[in-house]
């Protein structure tokens, strides 16, 4: 018995260690640098349905269907066209690992997902693998038991172990976004899935709210609303009803969390000058920030929360200036332009988004923290604005008026892939992407 | 002898004749009262039914009664016209209240300092709050939908208070003024033209109580 544990422990043990070397290794799977130059060719065939049943038959085409959405969806990724594959489209039986690879290298397939779905009543059990089509074998693979209606949930997990696998990252799969629409007649804050599924409203105060953050556990969202006929500053728990109000005398806005921590900064006017304080998200001053007569607003942090970024009319028109939390040193980031506003600091790279505008257009530009090197995202395309960053830093969801009315609008952290979100009534503005939520 | 007889025959004649004529001629003369009689009558009558209120006025001297019908009649018109010059005081009172609150003050982009055309309306504004010192306002400070929203809260602040603060070197109590900042979120003008940009840079009066 004991010598049977042993054993097992040794296998478990040995299929961590070559597991994790093999994520290591993994990692050059995709080009950090920019990933989206060359997208890796994946074939997603329809799984096996491994009883044979006309159900399973139905599920496993729209489990293969969802991760092929899923994986798209990331930008790293060329998701063939089935029709092209040299295998039978309907296969029952459980998953084999004799796979003909040279089948799969012929259709220009580098990567290659295989399922198998079983289903016994209402329950579902999926088995999903990835392999490497050159090396031929296998990089990840994984069991899931649960519901029919868990199978969104099944894929989001399995294409997050992808993501991880690949990129050394974990994804974006879990992740929310906080937006405003005007679907109501009145502004108010919704939350959708990171692929805009699942939109669901969170304030209902029935007047203009704006400006959404989310708090670095994601558990927070602080925003401004005029519920009291003026701008304030709500802190509220996403799992809690009730909100902190921050109503002092004139603006209370703009709020931003800081990385790692429970306390905020927003724009405050009270002293009769608009100023940037770093608050508790029980809405107490903890110090200002900033000093300096004119408009200082949109504070947003580094990812060590040592520094932010933030706009100012000092010089005589709005530029994005960065000032360290310590010594409260200022630097100018911006010069090209006289307007240039909604700095949003990556979360994982040296760089800043932002939005400028240029000659009558209103664009997303990206720059190094030094300030060198602003490069244009956004091209004839209406008004682009509110740029915010995926939590991997390798997507930038942002609102447009390209097709007419603002809508919300997702792109790689280099500008390609550019498409629509989520099609919701009214209009949509100011996305605001939550940090990663741990499973 | 004879000629008494002939004298009696004639009178015998005569007599009866004079007599006939005679009631022939008071038919008509019978007839006449008949005619007038029933419309004397039913004078009598309605006399009987008026009431005793009406009595007393017919029983008042009739130029009297028109005098003072004169009287009433003219009251009647001078309150008429007091009310009529009332109302009209009302309407330009109400007129100068909805000027005072839809002319707008406007501003250059990204600008909150009160233009020369602007400073003129607001001393037309000072004069309304002076004349009125009953009233408290509310200052709205709005923008253009260029430039971004978080901005242009900010934005809109500065323009409401940089006008609060011109009204207060025009003699206007601060107390009676408090401001807020809309930025871009209530355009006047739906529209995404140079025209329509313009008239959202602006300031709103609006009147409080």
């Amino acid at each position: 018995m004991i010598k049977r544990f042993q054993l097992c422990f040794l296998c478990i043990l040995f299929i961590v260690f070559v597991y994790s070397s093999r994520a290591v290794a993994q990692y050059d799977y995709i080009d950090i640098t920019n990933p989206f130059l060359c997208k890796i060719p994946v074939a997603i065939p329809v799984s096996n349905a491994i009883k044979g049943t006309e159900q399973e038959f139905e599920i496993a085409r729209k489990s293969s269907d969802l991760l092929s959405e899923l994986l798209d969806f990331t930008g790293y990724f060329q998701i063939l066209d089935r029709e092209s594959f040299l295998v039978d489209p309907r296969i029952s039986g459980p998953v084999g690992l004799n796979i003909n690879f040279n089948n799969w290298i012929t259709v220009g397939a580098e990567l290659l997902i295989k399922g198998g779905v079983e289903i016994n009543d209402d329950a579902l059990k999926m088995e999903l693998r990835l392999f490497d089509t050159v090396k031929q074998k296998m990089i990840v693979g994984k069991r899931y038991k649960g519901r029919i209606n868990d199978l969104r949930n099944i894929m989001i997990r399995f294409a997050d172990e992808i993501i991880f696998h690949l990129t050394g990252k974990r994804g974006i799969f879990t992740t929310r976004i906080a937006f405003i629409s005007t679907g109501t007649g009145n502004k108010e804050i919704y939350i959708c899935d990171f692929d805009g599924k699942n939109a669901e409203r969170f304030t209902h105060h029935q007047t203009i709210s704006l400006f959404p953050s989310w708090s670095w556990d994601a558990q927070w969202i602080a925003y401004t609303s005029y519920a009291k006929g003026k701008p304030d500053l709500y802190i509220r728990n996403i799992n809690r009803n009730n909100s902190t109000i921050v109503s002092k005398k004139g603006i209370n806005t703009a709020p931003a969390w800081i990385p790692g921590s429970l306390q905020l900064g927003a724009t405050l006017s009270f002293s009769g000058d608009q100023e940037i304080y770093l608050l508790t998200e029980k809405g107490h001053i903890i110090k200002q920030l900033t000093q300096n007569d004119g408009i200082d607003i949109s504070p947003s942090w580094a990812p060590d929360g040592k520094k932010f970024a933030f706009v100012s009319n000092r010089s005589g028109s709005p530029q994005i200036y960065i000032q360290q939390m310590d010594s409260g040193k200022v630097r100018r980031l911006t010069y090209e332009g006289n307007y240039n506003t909604q700095p949003a600091w990556s979360p994982t790279d040296n760089k800043i988004a932002y939005t400028a505008m240029h000659g009558g257009e209103i664009n997303i530009v990206v720059m190094t923290v030094d300030g060198s090197g602003p490069v244009q995202l956004t091209y004839n395309s209406g008004d682009n604005e509110s740029p915010s960053w995926s939590p991997d830093g390798s997507l930038i969801v942002f609102s447009s008026t390209r097709e007419g009315q603002s809508r919300l609008y997702v792109m790689t952290a280099f500008g390609t892939d550019q498409r629509r979100l989520l099609t919701l009534p009214g209009e949509q503005f100011q996305p605001e992407w939550s940090p990663g939520i741990e499973h | 002898m004879q000629k008494k007889i002939w004298i009696n025959m004639v009178l015998c004649l005569i007599i009866p004749g004079l007599l006939l004529t005679v009631s022939c001629a008071k038919r008509p003369v019978k007839s006449q009262p008949a005619v007038t009689a029933p419309v004397q009558i039913p004078q009598m009558e309605e006399e009987d039914v008026i009431t005793s209120e009406e009595a007393e006025r017919l029983r008042k001297p009739e130029d009297q009664r028109i005098e003072e019908q004169r009287l009433a009649e003219e009251q009647q018109r001078l309150a008429e016209e007091e009310q009529r010059l009332a109302e009209q005081r009302r309407q330009a009172a109400l007129a100068e209240r909805q000027k005072f609150m839809n002319q707008d003050i406007y501003f250059d982009f990204d600008k909150s300092y009160i233009r020369l055309d602007a400073q003129n309306i607001l001393k037309q504004k000072a004069e309304y709050m002076n004349q009125h010192p009953e009233i408290s306002v509310i200052i709205e400070g709005h923008c253009d939908e260029r430039g971004t929203n978080e901005y242009n809260i900010a934005l809109g602040e500065r323009r409401a208070v940089a006008t609060k603060q011109f009204m207060i070197r025009l003699g206007i109590s601060a107390d009676s003024m408090v401001t807020v900042s809309y930025g871009e979120e209530r355009p006047a003008d739906p529209g995404h033209s140079e025209s329509a940009w313009a008239k959202n840079r602006r300031v709103h009066f609006d009147i409080l109580q």
